[in-house]
């Protein structure tokens, strides 16, 4: 994470993104453009394989007239703003204590076994990087991993290293619960909310 | 046990479509039009006649807070803000309304930025949440179709919009004046209050911050009344409220459910009941991260509500049940919270920047029983030294875990200690 990165000489965004910026730029009042600068960087990052250049700040910046130690502290304070390159699978583990209590540690060591390596390192083969984060908000789905923008739960051992078996082959495995729930609903079938199931 | 038909949230598992047909079948922007006849001080009564208190963490009453927005206008616009920044370990319910019942929220949007008379809504949603966020934008999307937001809401005259804005990871945009600094494109570090939003908020406009479930709740209680709502839970305590079960339960789970409902009662009928029976219960952190754990002998006669948990010295907080059972270091548990904070912390003030940093350590030595038994007040003593001398609540909460664990676990870090001091071969 904190690795000096090879810079980019340019960054601009494509047709299609610019376009997209420009629609995010009006969501907020007149003059207040800096508002845009995190949709922005995340449009950016999201352009150029999942890490922010310093070009792509310093294009924002002139985007949006702030000036670029603004849009530095921005991309430095977030932590989803990557700063360096990222593998092509970014899977995020939650450690925080309601996913160790439902065994997060068993799905980290089935990630850094399948994966062989640590937190905070890509494969050399450039697929997948590993990093252990904080709470992610699915807690009555622990343990759960984040891989780019889809969360796998209700996870074990196995069953993670199933999710990273199917990456690997270049598939797509389903994200949400990877046990017979639905979402949120206790295992089994809902205590509640008896007339409203069905047509899903 | 609530019934049914005074549940709100209908679609919390998203077995049905959550789009607008769907909502619309449920109930959702049924004469909308209607209750916003009522008129905007007559919604505002309606809300504070409800006892709705604020389901982030604080339990403010929210229609008081609705109040505090100015009536006349000084030629600044007026904004609602939600807080949609869900962070606080073992809290998961915003997530289910905006993924499968997202037009909730949205017309919550329109009837209380209507009522405190603001121009427009902006959902600050965390970065993580993907779907969610798409579900929302896209709910958002169909209601502007259909007429129920923009220019003549509903056909009612008042002009109206909402957006959504996606955090980026960090918790602290969770309280209030870090998410509008984040809102206004900068690091997400609380402001001083006062002034307080109300009167200088995003973009200096006057602003109210609301949790999800707090508004997503509005166009209910208006529907059915204040009476109905103030008639469930307790006194002060009213109104549903969604739970988050984690933890060492059978089937862990998100429930809506009575504000003052048992605890025990909540995660037997729910969650198939703690792992291995409750005797096999060790303690219970009720209401997110940062409320005070409570061990079994106070659960198992415990209500879930704001005013009952606030006399045991722990709170309601999020709602989210953090379930321990007796297998359980309860205080590697704490200590992973500890390191939570401090990775969380935004730097800003002095107690919270280095204090976070030094109560994980020292928690971390308690969990190794790598320490003097006297550490243990003096790791109390630097709690209260940070609790209360930061801009925001955070060091607050930092403090508040370990504080509860001290209170109620002191013997086990006791001994711990005392433990790790015989040599290895006299242990049993």
């Amino acid at each position: 994470m904190t690795a000096v990165a090879e810079q980019m000489d340019a960054f601009t965004f494509s047709e299609e993104n610019r376009a997209q910026a420009e629609a995010v730029i009006q969501r907020y009042p007149p003059g207040r453009q800096a508002s845009a600068v995190m949709p922005l960087l995340d449009l950016a990052q999201r352009q150029n394989d999942g890490w922010l250049p310093r070009a792509a700040m310093h294009h924002i910046a002139e985007m949006l007239e702030m000036p670029r130690i603004r849009v530095y502290e921005v991309a430095t304070f977030y932590t989803m703003y990557n700063l360096a390159p990222v593998g092509k699978y970014r899977v995020q583990v939650c450690t925080t204590t309601p996913c160790w209590l439902r065994g997060s540690d068993d799905v980290v060591a089935a990630c850094k076994a399948k994966l062989g390596i640590g937190f905070g390192e890509t494969t050399a083969d450039g697929l997948f990087t590993l990093q252990e984060v904080e709470c992610l908000g699915a807690c009555v789905n622990a343990p759960m991993i984040q891989v780019n923008d889809e969360y796998y739960e209700d996870l074990d051992g196995p069953r993670t290293e199933a999710v990273l078996d199917a990456l690997a082959k270049g598939e797509t495995p389903a994200p949400g619960p990877q046990n017979s729930r639905h979402t949120s609903e206790p295992e089994g079938g809902p205590t509640t909310l008896e007339a409203f199931r069905g047509d899903d | 046990m609530l019934s049914d038909s005074d549940r709100i949230f209908t679609n919390l598992y998203g077995f049905q479509d959550w789009g607008l047909k769907g909502a619309q079948a449920r109930g959702d922007w049924d004469g909308t039009k209607a209750l916003m006849e009522r008129g905007q001080d007559e919604i505002v009564d309606e809300i504070k006649a409800s006892g709705l208190r604020g389901r982030g963490g604080a339990g403010f009453p929210t229609g008081l807070k609705m109040s505090f927005m100015p009536k006349e206008n000084d030629g600044r616009p007026s904004y609602l803000v939600v807080n949609a920044d869900e962070g606080e370990p073992g809290t998961c319910k915003d997530r289910d309304i905006m993924r499968h019942d997202p037009h909730k929220l949205v017309e919550g949007c329109l009837l209380a930025g209507y009522a405190m008379r603001a121009v427009a809504a902006y959902i600050y949603i965390r970065g993580e949440f993907h779907t969610e966020a798409n579900n929302l934008e896209a709910a958002i999307q169909q209601a502007r179709d259909a007429g129920l937001l923009g220019r003549n809401a509903c056909g009612s005259g008042y002009n109206f919009d909402v957006f959504v804005h996606r955090g980026a990871g960090a918790y602290i945009c969770g309280e209030e004046t870090a998410l509008i600094e984040s809102l206004e494109g900068k690091k997400g570090q609380p402001r001083l209050k006062p002034p307080f939003p109300a009167g200088v908020g995003v973009w200096g406009c006057p602003t109210t911050v609301n949790n999800v479930e707090s508004i997503a709740v509005i166009p209910t209680i208006l529907r059915r009344s204040a009476a109905w709502f103030a008639g469930i839970g307790r006194e002060n305590n009213t109104g549903t409220k969604i739970f988050c079960i984690s933890g060492h339960v059978e089937r862990p789970c998100n429930v809506e459910e009575e504000m003052g409902i048992p605890m025990r009662e909540l995660i037997e009928k729910h969650a198939g009941g703690v792992r291995g029976g409750w005797d096999n219960l060790q303690a219970v952190i009720p209401g997110g991260a940062s409320v005070p754990i409570l061990p079994k002998s106070i659960c198992d006669n415990q209500l879930m509500d704001f005013d009952s948990l606030r006399e045991v010295k722990s709170g309601l907080g999020t709602a989210a049940v953090i379930v321990m059972d007796k297998s359980t270091d309860v205080v590697r548990a704490i200590a992973r919270l500890s390191q939570f904070y401090k990775h969380e912390s935004c730097g800003q003030c002095t107690p919270c920047r280095e204090g976070t940093g030094w109560m994980w350590r020292v928690m971390e030595r308690l969990v190794r029983g790598e320490a003097e038994v006297a550490e243990i007040d003096l790791l109390l003593e630097v709690t209260y030294q940070v609790e209360g001398h930061t801009i925001c609540a955070l060091g607050d909460a930092a403090a508040w875990p370990i504080q509860g664990l001290i209170r109620h676990f002191r013997p086990e870090i006791e001994a711990r200690i005392l433990d790790a001091r015989q040599p290895a071969d006299a242990a049993d």
